[in-house]
């Protein structure tokens, strides 16, 4: 198998490390000076978008080759090099990320009025973090861009949250600090089999999936990435430090932890855990695909009863990620797609609710969904960022949380475990019904409460900051061609190296028990 | 007759720099004491005292490719040994940048010289015991450390814990002397000789009797006293918490380093055959070790203490690296535990002289900040320590990208390389909770408001290299560590 790599000078580095830079820069602008520190900020982050636009823009279609590729050797002595590239499965993560760092960081012009300073430096530092994880192709370089991102955000919501914002920020840190460090040992024991197979120290990821695992030592190292991964899904029953964490954190933490970093833990499926250990991921399919389908449905259900609007959103998003998981598991292009495009469109749609909740928040210091009610008519504007957002979040056709739903169902009904369908369906009506009804309460009726007399509509900053996303969800509602064009041959590509990869794995382990049992025999009864 | 071996002064020459520049710094207090109450003592034996060090430095330096046997073989100067002595230089020459506020200040000013004067001559004992190949010499230097590094934890007069402190390092200190020297005698009984090399021959092949046996437990047991080793490892948190921080600093960072410096040699060119014995007693030893240091570093609100159990978990975490030695008849030079352990003794030396560091830097505006409520809220009220806290506890924890975490990866995968995935296992479970407790410092610091007023702390030119250095090189170790890898893997090249 020769992996050709398409090389287009180092845009990639540059994309990844100029938030770094801007963050460096930062550091020696006076803490007093607020406008200039939000200003620099957005204008790096805005910069490193525009800077993003040339990957789509010299994207070579039709081929699922690594392209944009950096490589240079890091660690000699170990076989670690830093390794840069893109496919189809990245390319769109690395926009979103580019796309909402600018967005989050103008949502906090009113919001984060204290400790400025830090609030900019490290969100440029979560953003180098976040793009880095999705454009490593060595497993220690991954490894370190992983954790970089879990420093930033913990400080984001440990100095910057709410009331109960330390038991968050350390209950976050927990969670992910236990499942990526199991799965550092577990890569590390993957390094040593490749260095014994292939005969040379590598930790290039490429490299790493030529090799051929063990079956039986693919079931712990799979359980070990997958811990990790299901932990930032998050997956139930693994899901219980995300409401916390994005009801302590500041909005634009939760728009990222959400928009973002959430889709880190799928990313690891489809990039490390899937391709690298396919025996053992269709070993655990079943187990994965039960525990989705129950997140899609206990979460709609503990969001239908929230009575506290961010928590209703982050409950979503548990419900909302069991899709992608699906799709990943239905091994089909479609469905697979439909994953991968749902992770987009739940970075848009939930990203837009937890603005929309913060907007609310900064307005009325609460989030509790009884105390408002009627805002429609003092809010116009807001009502119509909100009603599109909210519907972009059910699945309305034309909007963008349709096509990844659906075609995540068209995938499951084709493949293995079609019975799922039925289930995850009833989350589609479940959501429905959860979020109209919350809309209802908040935006519809007879405005009750004196406190919200007052309440002003968006300025143009806020307007701004919605824009863009609204624009997407239209874009990819109406014409989601494009992105999948360019996602399915990479996504084509990584189902056939799943499934060749699979049965050899499968037809050793049975030549392997074969033996075992022939060896058993005595030899004089043969 | 008595044959006089022949002499080998550039064997010799690093140390005798160091002990004759604790002579002038003694000299120096002399000159100084009839000056009356000034600060003059402290800063000129800190000076003295770099400038002692460099030149030592420079003298290993220049002659580091060479290999040179001395004094009979019992001093050896080797890569191994131009390596633990850099590290070595470094860990005081830290020490002693951290310490020129407090011997300028109250603390420590009337006893400047002699405080200087000991941390040389307690480096120089460092120095003998790791260019030792003879159990007698190792003896002599770690006494020389010893007693040296007892005093400079009581030499703040007139105050009470380190007073106790000093006491109770002193007395245990002296216990594991006297199971080493016993074991030292049992060995000599058995085999007729304390070099290294000739006890390994001795040794040979065959199976050991319960003679060789008790002289190999009691021998590791002096050395497992020194790492603070569990169940060793009693008097680290007193010993710790009580002296003053500077000197904390360099017993974390320089006599830990000496002692493992000693261990691998002997354990590699002494006692080879053994390590079916020793090898499952690593294994248990540090499980012990690791496991007990964080649990218990959990419970402490005093940062100092806190920082004292976590230099036992981390002795475990290097202890990990020693069980998972490879089969000693391959070349040592292809031996990632080995390597894995010279690295992680140097990233360890740079983190926690950075942690310490900060502590000191924090409490020299003459306001305690030591524990956890101390440091409240002192993040943003001093932007740039906080940040250098944050980056050593990062580092500590094992977080990337700092070297804390290349060097568990790498102590981790010898582990895996070996087999020992169990090992493994329990080491990043311990390493879990670790970051429970080190990031408890940044909440503390970050996410808390300060209780009291927080006063200005005055610029320290010493402090602030010594944490601007410390901090580039864990970030330096953590990015680009290459270069410290090529040097580990020469440096244990030429062990045997």
């Amino acid at each position: 198998m020769e992996l050709l790599e398409i090389s287009q000078s180092d845009v990639l580095s540059w994309i990844v490390f100029l938030p770094l830079l801007g963050a460096l820069v930062l550091v020696f602008v006076p803490g007093r000076r607020l406008n200039v520190l939000r200003m620099f900020a957005f204008l790096i982050a805005a910069a490193d978008f525009i800077l993003s636009l040339s990957l789509p823009a010299n994207f070579i279609l039709g081929t699922h080759e690594m392209q944009f590729v950096v490589s240079r050797p890091w660690i000699e002595r170990w076989g670690v090099s830093y390794h840069l590239g893109i496919d189809g499965i990245s390319l769109f993560l690395v926009l979103l990320t580019t796309l909402l760092s600018p967005v989050a960081i103008l949502s906090t012009w009113s919001a984060i009025r204290e400790k400025v300073k830090g609030f900019m430096i490290l969100i440029l530092v979560l953003e180098c973090g976040m793009l880095g994880a999705f454009v490593s192709l060595d497993m220690v370089l991954f490894y370190v861009f992983w954790e970089v991102m879990l420093l930033p955000m913990y400080l984001l919501i440990g100095v910057w949250g709410h009331e109960k914002r330390v038991y968050a920020a350390v209950k976050f840190i927990l969670y992910t600090v236990l499942g990526s460090l199991l799965m550092l040992v577990g890569f590390i024991y993957l390094f040593w089999i490749g260095s014994q197979s292939l005969g040379y120290m590598t930790t290039d990821l490429l490299e790493l999936y030529r090799v051929a695992v063990p079956y039986h030592a693919q079931l712990w190292l799979f359980l070990s990435f997958a811990l990790a991964f299901a932990i930032k899904v998050p997956v139930f029953p693994f899901h219980t430090w995300l409401p916390d964490a994005h009801v302590e954190a500041p909005t634009a933490g939760s728009v990222i932890l959400a928009a973002i970093l959430l889709k880190m833990g799928a990313y690891g499926f489809i990039r490390f855990a899937m391709p690298l250990f396919p025996a053992a991921s269709e070993a655990f399919a079943p187990l994965i695909m039960i525990l989705g389908v129950i997140g899609i449905i206990y979460g709609a259900l503990v969001a239908m009863v929230q009575p506290d609007l961010k928590k209703l959103v982050a409950y979503s998003s548990v419900s909302h990620l069991g899709y992608v998981m699906l799709g990943l598991y239905s091994l089909t292009v479609s469905g697979v797609s439909g994953g991968i495009f749902q992770m987009l469109s739940h970075g848009l749609s939930t990203g837009a609710l937890f603005l929309i909740v913060g907007i609310l928040y900064e307005r009325r210091h609460t989030r509790q969904i009884d105390q408002f009610g009627g805002l429609s008519a003092r809010m116009p504007v807001f009502a119509f960022f909100f009603m599109i957002a909210t519907l972009s979040s059910i699945g309305l056709p034309g909007l963008n949380g349709f096509v990844g739903e659906f075609l995540v169902f068209i995938g499951l009904y084709g493949s293995a475990h079609s019975s799922f369908v039925y289930f995850a369906a009833t989350g589609m009506i479940l959501s429905a019904v959860y979020m109209l009804w919350m809309f209802r309460r908040v935006m519809f009726g007879p405005l009750e409460n004196p406190q919200n007399a007052n309440l002003s509509d968006l300025n143009w900053r806020e307007i701004l900051v919605f824009l863009p996303l609204v624009v997407m969800m239209f874009w990819m509602g109406l014409f989601p061609r494009p992105f999948l064009a360019r996602m399915e041959p990479s996504v084509s590509y990584f189902i056939e190296q799943y499934q060749t990869k699979s049965h050899l794995a499968e037809a050793d382990r049975l030549q392997e028990a074969d033996s075992l049992a022939a060896h058993e025999q005595p030899p004089g009864q043969k | 007759m008595v044959n006089f071996p022949e002499i080998n002064w550039n064997v010799l020459l690093p140390q005798v720099v160091l002990v004759s520049t604790g002579f002038f710094s003694l000299l120096l207090a002399v000159a100084y004491r009839g000056r009356g109450n000034n600060s003059g003592a402290g800063w000129a034996g800190a000076i003295l005292s770099l400038a002692g060090l460099a030149l030592s430095a420079y003298m290993i330096i220049i002659q580091r490719d060479s290999v040179a046997v001395g004094f009979g073989g019992i001093l050896r100067f080797d890569p191994f040994t131009v390596f633990f002595n850099l590290l070595l230089i470094s860990g005081a020459a830290f020490s002693v940048l951290l310490s020129v506020k407090e011997t300028a200040g109250k603390g420590l000013q009337r006893v400047a010289g002699e405080y200087y004067a000991l941390l040389l001559f307690a480096t120089a004992g460092m120095i003998v015991m790791v260019s030792a190949a003879d159990l007698l010499v190792v003896f002599v230097g770690l006494e020389t450390m010893s007693l040296s590094v007892y005093i400079l934890v009581g030499s703040k007069r007139g105050d009470s814990p380190g007073a106790e402190a000093a006491l109770k390092y002193f007395l245990i200190g002296a216990f594991a002397s006297a199971f080493l020297i016993y074991g030292i005698a049992y060995i000599y009984g058995v085999t007729g000789t304390t070099r290294f090399d000739l006890v390994a021959q001795a040794l040979g092949e065959k199976s050991p009797g319960p003679m060789t046996l008790a002289a190999l437990g009691l021998v590791l047991v002096g050395f497992l006293f020194k790492i603070a080793a569990v169940p060793f490892h009693m008097w680290v948190p007193d010993a710790y918490e009580g002296a003053p921080t500077p000197i904390t600093a360099y017993m974390a960072v320089a006599v830990k380093a000496a002692a493992f410096g000693v261990l691998i040699r002997l354990l590699i060119v002494g006692f080879p055959s053994l390590s079916s014995y020793w090898l499952p007693m690593m294994w248990t030893l540090s499980v012990a070790t690791m496991t007990l240091g964080n649990l218990a570093a959990v419970f402490q609100g005093n940062i100092k203490r806190m920082l004292a159990y976590s230099s036992i978990a981390h002795a475990g975490y290097l202890l990990v690296g020693l069980a998972s030695l490879g089969p000693l008849s391959s070349l040592p030079g292809d031996d990632r535990a080995l390597i894995s352990v010279l690295y992680y003794l140097v990233v360890y030396l740079v983190m926690n002289v950075g942690a310490f560091g900060v502590l000191i830097y924090l409490s020299s505006s003459g306001r305690q900040m030591e524990t956890l409520e101390q440091v409240r809220g002192s993040g943003f009220r001093y932007p740039v320590l906080g940040a250098a806290m944050a980056l050593f506890m990062f580092s500590l924890a094992g977080i990337p990208p700092t070297g804390g975490f290349l060097a568990k990866f790498y102590v981790f995968s010898a582990a895996i390389n070996q087999g020992l995935v169990s090992l493994a296992v329990i080491g990043v479970l311990n390493s879990a909770v670790s970051v429970y407790y080190y990031l408890r410092v940044i909440v503390e610091m970050y996410m808390q408001e300060s209780s009291g007023e927080t006063p200005a702390i005055s610029f320290s030119l010493p402090l602030f290299l010594a944490l601007a250095v410390s901090a580039w090189g864990v970030l330096q170790l953590g990015v680009l560590p290459s270069t410290l890898l090529e040097a580990a893997g020469k440096a244990v090249l030429f062990l045997r």
